[in-house]
């Protein structure tokens, strides 16, 4: 049945079909004649000299082809913001697993084999492994002072406030590492010779990165290079920069053997040495009056780095931006910092940054309520920003916000009150014993969409439409589908502006040899921005055949499609491009770190109620409300998946995703001791939106993939002290850790 | 060695390494890459089949072991064009996301309803606890298998 206006309809999945038949192709389904199989041979310790590189063993080395780092034909640095993270350590190491040599052969079992018989000597030199240690400079591993970045954002004047204040608040919070964890590993196959340039095909998130990068790795033109997304497991931020790296290595050997190469990381290899969600500590020092108004908001936010800058000061800007969340407050200070340490480089993860400073500010808020003597509800309430207010930027709030709604109907979807009544009542009936304690807590954050401040301006998103002779319209951009519904949510948008069946129009896959650069996909912005861009295209598209007198004004399916044939007949072809262009009224000063951080926020109020186990010390999370506002919904079952699926995340963040570090090395790096929630762990998550639609995104809509990462471990943490009165401030909360805080 | 077994309602006879996965045999030897690997240690189940009406993580399953079994892969449940019910309510109710634990989910749930064909909410966590996803917070994936059953 035709669909002319998909927008707002459960619509299904464009390449459902695929996915559940297992035809859909990945990585590590495709294959080449003559293929080669790659390994990546990685330092042993986390800080050093490299001495020695011996081949040992029995393995017939002279039917392997190996490269180092004398091999790169371009510049041996992996482009992206600072360029100080090399394809392959040449003669220093500043990380454990840090690639140091590559392989490959055409047997994949002895390739294995060989990468455990390469020697590396290294002459092993101090190296730090926490934030502290980093901060302290325990050892200066980068730069001057292990500090890849800082940002102050400062409105106001919080030390004119502080002897003033009724009350004085502090805390400090903090958060751990965290694994993507896609179920598809990291995986490349590269076509590389100099006739024909370089070609790869890849899992990944954003194919102008890995463009970019190689272009550098190879000194090559850019139309030498080209990149092609295949069907791609999962990403979560874990394929937004480390593609980069792991395409390059495919290209190096594929460059060297001139053969196809395929790399394919198993679990371990993909755990220990991809990047991870930046750990971070956050102090707050809040100034407010006896009546719960806040006065002055003073937040330090440090995350690690890792040992390359990689994208640590996008992630600091978010987090950041993010610190002081949707109140308002006349004087705040937000001092933050990226630091370096010697562990495998931190990334990009949904919510990049935000989660981190977000869990430290909503576990704050009920600490500063308690303080103050009011409920956690109505300490916020007297603080929530409104529209024409300002955030810590000094952003003024344009459009209709209404924290307070999305509390009053989440507090009631949850049953808060009646059950934070009911378990206070039973908690304390059950004293002495080793019984269940529950508890309920909730937290209210909001999310900003698309890239920070000028970021959408500089990237210069292009989307394109072309109309087959067929009557199908084909969308071109090099924005991914990585599970989140690209490829659906597109679909809508093209079908819903131009008024035809959902089912004519095509997305193009991903390849950077084809399709114009529309931007990372990252940052909520695929929906919102790159829609956007896609929605313009196609009207660019019906405008060229309005104006050609092809199409009549009011039109049905069969005299578009006659339209776009007439046209092609007629002129060759029929294409438009479309270029960002920011909303109106946006300003950003990237100095002073004040202005509109954010075209548009998505705002939510998250509430979790637990259990806590007086006996094991295991805390369980029993039901979730996920309540936001995100604009317009444009696909209802998307939508409520992005969010069931992130709050999923956030509850292994919380409660079950512990990284054990060992001398800076992850020593749990498999799925049997790193814990992600099984389908029996997960609590009913209910999701619900309210629709207040965005003038400047696609049919009203804002962004919505990191939001759900934001919310749960704060509202979590906050139930888990309702219900057992300590105040844990630190996460992944793991029973280990409960009991040394109870005895 | 030289094993042979009935894949999907098909006879094929491999010359095989008898140590070998079960999950590279099907993947590189019958070309069947539908079966995933997403952990090689049996904790994620990607690589679900379903061996002599039992499901089994085929990173597990040496393939000396399935000698005169029945097996089925994600490229066995649709019967030809006509998908399987559970597929099918994976695509209409948001089960699939990024796709790579679809199809050791897909089987899971089949052998779930071929065991069990009105499971309660419990059954179907339990049914499918050996399987992970990352995308969708499994609620949709429960959803899908409920409406399975209802058609």
């Amino acid at each position: 049945m035709a669909n002319n206006h998909p927008i707002g309809k459960p619509v299904p999945r464009k390449e459902g079909r695929k996915k559940v038949t297992g035809q859909a192709l990945y990585v590590d389904d495709l294959s080449f004649p003559d293929m080669l199989h790659g390994a990546t041979v990685r330092s042993p310790v986390a800080r050093g000299k490299i001495t020695n590189i011996s081949f040992e063993g029995d393995i017939p080395w002279n039917e392997f082809v190996t490269v180092t780092a004398k091999d790169i034909p371009g510049a041996n640095y992996v482009a992206l913001i600072l360029n100080d993270q090399p394809y392959l350590a040449d003669g220093f190491v500043n990380h454990a697993e840090e690639p140091v040599l590559l392989l490959a052969h055409k047997d994949k079992y002895l390739v294995e084999e060989a990468r455990r018989n390469v020697r590396i000597e290294i002459e092993e030199l101090p190296a730090v492994f926490t934030l502290e240690d980093s901060l302290a400079k325990k050892e200066i591993v980068w730069g001057e002072d292990n500090v890849f970045k800082k940002f102050l954002v400062d409105k106001g004047n919080v030390d004119e406030i502080w002897d003033e204040a009724d009350l004085i608040v502090e805390g400090e919070y903090e958060t751990g590492a965290q694994e993507q964890l896609y179920i598809e590993n990291n995986g490349a196959i590269a076509i590389a010779n100099p006739d024909e340039g370089v070609t790869v095909w890849g899992s990944m998130q954003c194919p102008y990165y890995v463009h970019k990068a190689l272009v550098k790795l190879f000194g090559l033109a850019d139309e030498k290079i080209r990149i092609i997304q295949t069907e791609t497991g999962g990403g979560f931020g874990g394929k937004e920069e480390y593609p980069s790296l792991i395409a390059g290595h495919a290209a190096l050997l594929a460059w060297k053997s001139g053969k196809p190469v395929k790399i394919i990381y198993d679990r371990a290899e993909d755990m220990v040495a991809t990047t991870k969600r930046h750990p971070s500590r956050t102090r707050h020092k809040t100034a407010v009056t006896k009546d719960g108004r806040l006065l002055a908001v003073e937040i330090d936010f440090v995350i690690d780095g890792g040992a390359y800058c990689t994208l640590s000061p996008v992630v600091l800007s978010r987090g950041t931006i993010h610190a002081a969340g949707p109140y308002v407050c006349p004087n705040v200070r937000i001092h933050s910092r990226a630091v370096a340490t010697n562990v495998p480089p931190h990334g990009a993860f949904r919510g990049f940054g935000a989660p981190q400073s977000i869990f430290a500010l909503e576990r704050h808020m009920d600490k500063v309520a308690r303080a103050v003597g009011l409920t956690p509800e109505e300490f916020r309430r007297r603080n929530f920003i409104h529209e024409g207010e300002t955030t810590a930027t000094s952003q003024m709030i344009r459009e209709r916000v209404d924290m307070d709604g999305l509390l009053t109907r989440a507090l009631e979807l949850s049953d808060y009150h009646a059950k934070r009544e009911r378990f206070a009542r039973e908690n304390a009936s059950s004293n002495g014993g080793f019984g269940t304690k529950r508890g309920i807590g909730f937290a209210t954050f909001m999310h900003g969409a698309g890239f920070t401040g000028s970021g959408e301006v500089y990237l210069q998103s292009i989307v394109s439409a072309e109309a087959t002779s067929e009557g199908k319209v084909r969308i071109l951009a090099a924005s991914t589908e990585i599970g989140q519904g690209t490829n659906t949510i597109f679909s809508q948008i093209a079908s819903e502006a131009l008024g035809v069946d959902f089912e004519s129009i095509e997305i193009v896959q991903p390849d950077t040899g084809r399709v114009p650069n529309s931007g990372p996909t990252v940052a909520s912005r695929t929906s919102m921005v790159v829609g956007k861009l896609v929605e313009s295209a196609v009207l660019g598209l019906k405008q060229t055949l309005l104006g050609s007198g092809l199409l009549p004004q009011q039109y049905n399916d069969a005299e578009f499609k006659k339209a776009c044939a007439d046209y092609i007949a007629k002129f060759g072809s029929l294409k438009t491009s479309s270029t960002y262009q920011p909303p109106p009224n946006v300003h950003w000063d990237d100095e002073k770190y004040q202005g509109d951080a954010y075209g548009a926020y998505a705002w939510a109020v998250y509430v979790a109620e637990v259990s806590f186990d007086e006996l094991t010390y295991e805390a369980r999370v029993e039901d979730f409300v996920a309540m936001q506002e995100v604009g317009r919904v444009l696909n209802p079952v998307l939508a409520a998946g992005q969010i069931e699926g992130g709050v999923a995340q956030a509850i292994g963040f919380t409660l079950f995703e512990n990284v054990v570090w060992k001398d800076g090395r992850m020593a749990n790096n498999q799925m049997t001791n790193y814990i992600i929630p099984t389908p029996a762990d997960i609590p009913p998550i209910r999701v619900f939106f309210e629709e207040n639609p965005y003038a400047y995104g696609p049919g009203g809509a804002k962004g919505i993939g990191e939001l759900p990462m934001d919310g749960a471990a704060p509202a979590i943490l906050n139930a888990i002290e309702d219900a057992t009165s300590v105040s844990f401030n630190s996460i992944p909360l793991m029973p280990e850790r409960m009991i040394t805080e109870f005895s | 060695m030289l094993i042979t077994f009935n894949i999907n309602n098909e006879s094929r006879t491999v010359e095989v390494f008898p140590m070998a996965r079960l999950l590279d045999v099907l993947r590189e030897q019958l070309h069947l890459t539908g079966t995933k690997e997403g952990c090689g240690e049996g904790e994620c189940g990607a690589c679900t089949v379903i061996l002599d009406g039992q499901i089994v993580n085929s990173c597990l399953v040496p393939v000396a072991q399935v000698n005169g079994s029945n097996i089925t892969t994600i490229e066995g449940v649709a019967q030809q064009d006509q998908l399987h019910v559970v597929q099918q309510a994976f695509i209409d109710h948001g089960g699939a996301q990024c796709g790579i634990c679809t199809p050791g989910m897909v089987l899971a749930a089949v052998d779930l309803l071929n065991r069990n064909p009105e499971p309660s909410e419990a059954d179907i966590r339990n049914g499918l606890a050996g399987n992970l996803c990352r995308c969708t917070g499994y609620m949709k994936i429960f959803e899908s298998v409920v409406r399975a059953y209802q058609k």
